[in-house]
């Protein structure tokens, strides 16, 4: 077993762990936050995408004590408090950009990093990141027309902050 | 169709298998552990991990990006007793021109690899491979020694390795050694690396900055390659003095193909084709569901022309057409 601290959403957190835990179940089972799913469990379907120091990352593809003294970001930490959401899961919900939503957490964390790196981007450009996530509902048309109005409602938020 | 004494026999099934692997417990019941058990190792140092390396023996794997290793624990192909992290040593994620060329450490992530400006500028083929492999989520994590120690044919970075003559430093216990790349990939998923070796960084020459095409096909965004084919060449005085040319996907380890090298040599028109006729000619894919050999031929003689094409530029190559 490893004693490991992590700064999950802002918030450090200590446990110990099994070192064959991964930093999928360590986030639902240890630290209670349910919003990461978990889907094939090996890399494939994208669902199960957190933010490892700001960087998207498969938290089934690492494991809990690799990400010792770091900080990571889950789904959670999207919105500012429980009665807003962030633009990008407004425009997902204007945009019908999920069904069951199960993908959905997965996906909001990709496109949350695409806002960070590269906010203007055309729908090409918008497939080519998201291509590492599956969604088996919604035929993508409309995760794109979300992230499509998300990216314009950031870059309007930066242009008159 | 089965029946259904069939069908309750296949549930039962299961359970048996579960029943032999251990489960761990915790106050909310049983814990999904996906990953078999093993000892972790953290070392700080290089010299550590490969004294870990050598009193364990081949029972141990290292740990750096886990792009490949974590999904074969998670299905449990693979068992080690000990697993080597790489991720507390200090230095082994460096970029450093050497000598005309570029000094990767092992930790590199492809990402780094797509995004720096001196892989952009020394090894610009690397840097336009990077992207072609798996997805952003992938490229944040795997590392560059990791993709060249797992040796997967279809694999990118290995494909490169051959064609920008790359080498790979080794260390163990006892000794540190450089071998090039053309000794390295022996078979599928074997390379010249002995058990108790770790891969410290990898070398890539900057002599084809100039003169360089990568072409791949994959059946969707960040699949691994069907068939990729790395080019680098040297022109001198507008004739190709050195060729290299490197295909993935096409046998079971990365490998040059010296009929199509040769065939670049020069300054004769029509090269690319040739080269590609000749590429496609040296190799006999394996087929399957996602294509038969006869398709693959037909793509490597496709992704050949292409990254020749782009390797010799408009104007060496439109003596070809001329």
């Amino acid at each position: 077993m490893r004693d490991i601290t992590v700064t999950i959403n802002g918030r450090p957190m200590s446990a110990t762990v099994d070192p064959r835990l991964l930093l999928s179940d360590f986030i639902r089972q240890d630290a209670g936050l349910t919003g990461t799913h978990v889907g094939c469990e090996h890399g494939y379907c994208g669902s199960c995408t957190v933010h490892v120091d700001g960087a998207s990352t498969r938290s089934c593809l690492t494991l809990a004590v690799q990400v010792a003294g770091r900080k990571v970001d889950t789904v959670e930490s999207l919105a500012p408090d429980d009665e807003t959401l962030h633009p990008i899961q407004q425009a997902f919900e204007d945009c019908h950009g999920l069904q069951c939503g199960f993908c959905t957490p997965g996906l909001l964390m990709s496109v949350a990093e695409l806002a960070n790196t590269n906010l203007v981007c055309d729908r090409a450009k918008i497939r080519e990141h998201l291509a590492g996530n599956i969604c088996r509902c919604t035929g993508y048309h409309q995760i794109i027309d979300a992230v499509e109005q998300a990216l314009a409602e950031i870059r309007e938020v930066q242009i008159d902050g | 169709m089965l029946d259904s004494d069939d069908i309750g026999r296949r549930r039962r099934e299961p359970a048996k298998r579960a029943a032999r692997d251990e489960i761990d417990m915790n106050d909310r019941g049983p814990v999904r552990m996906k990953p078999p058990k093993f000892d972790y190792h953290a070392p700080d140092t290089v010299r550590e991990a490969v004294a870990v390396l050598a009193d364990v023996g081949d029972s141990a794997v290292v740990l750096s990006g886990g792009q490949s290793l974590i999904p074969m624990l998670n299905l449990r192909l693979a068992r080690p007793t000990d697993v080597v992290d790489l991720g507390a040593i200090d230095g082994l994620a460096n970029l450093e021109p050497v000598d005309g060329g570029l000094e990767i450490g092992a930790m590199v992530t492809h990402r780094q690899m797509e995004t720096n400006d001196l892989v952009a500028s020394i090894t610009p083929l690397a840097q336009h491979a990077a992207g072609f492999i798996g997805h952003r989520a992938i490229r944040n994590r795997g590392t560059i020694g990791g993709s060249i120690a797992h040796a997967d044919p279809a694999a990118e970075w290995p494909a490169v390795l051959l064609a920008l003559d790359g080498t790979i430093t080794l260390a163990s216990a006892e000794t540190t050694r450089t071998v090039p790349g053309d000794q390295f990939f022996e078979a599928l998923f074997t390379t010249a690396k002995r058990p108790d070796e770790l891969i410290t960084s990898v070398y890539l020459s900057g002599r084809f900055q100039n003169s360089w095409g990568f072409s791949e096909f994959q059946r969707r965004t960040g699949d691994f390659a069907t068939v990729a084919v790395a080019v680098g060449c040297v022109i001198a005085t507008g004739a190709v003095v050195e060729a290299r040319i490197a295909l993935a996907g096409v046998a079971e380890r990365p490998v040059r193909c010296p009929d199509a090298e040769q065939a670049l040599i020069g300054t004769r028109p029509g090269r690319a084709v040739d080269a590609a006729i000749a590429a496609r000619d040296s190799f006999e894919p394996v087929g399957d569901c996602h294509g038969s050999t006869e398709f693959r031929k037909r793509l490597v003689f496709a992704e050949t022309k292409r990254a020749v094409t782009q390797a010799l530029g408009p104007d060496l190559e439109s003596r070809a057409n001329a």
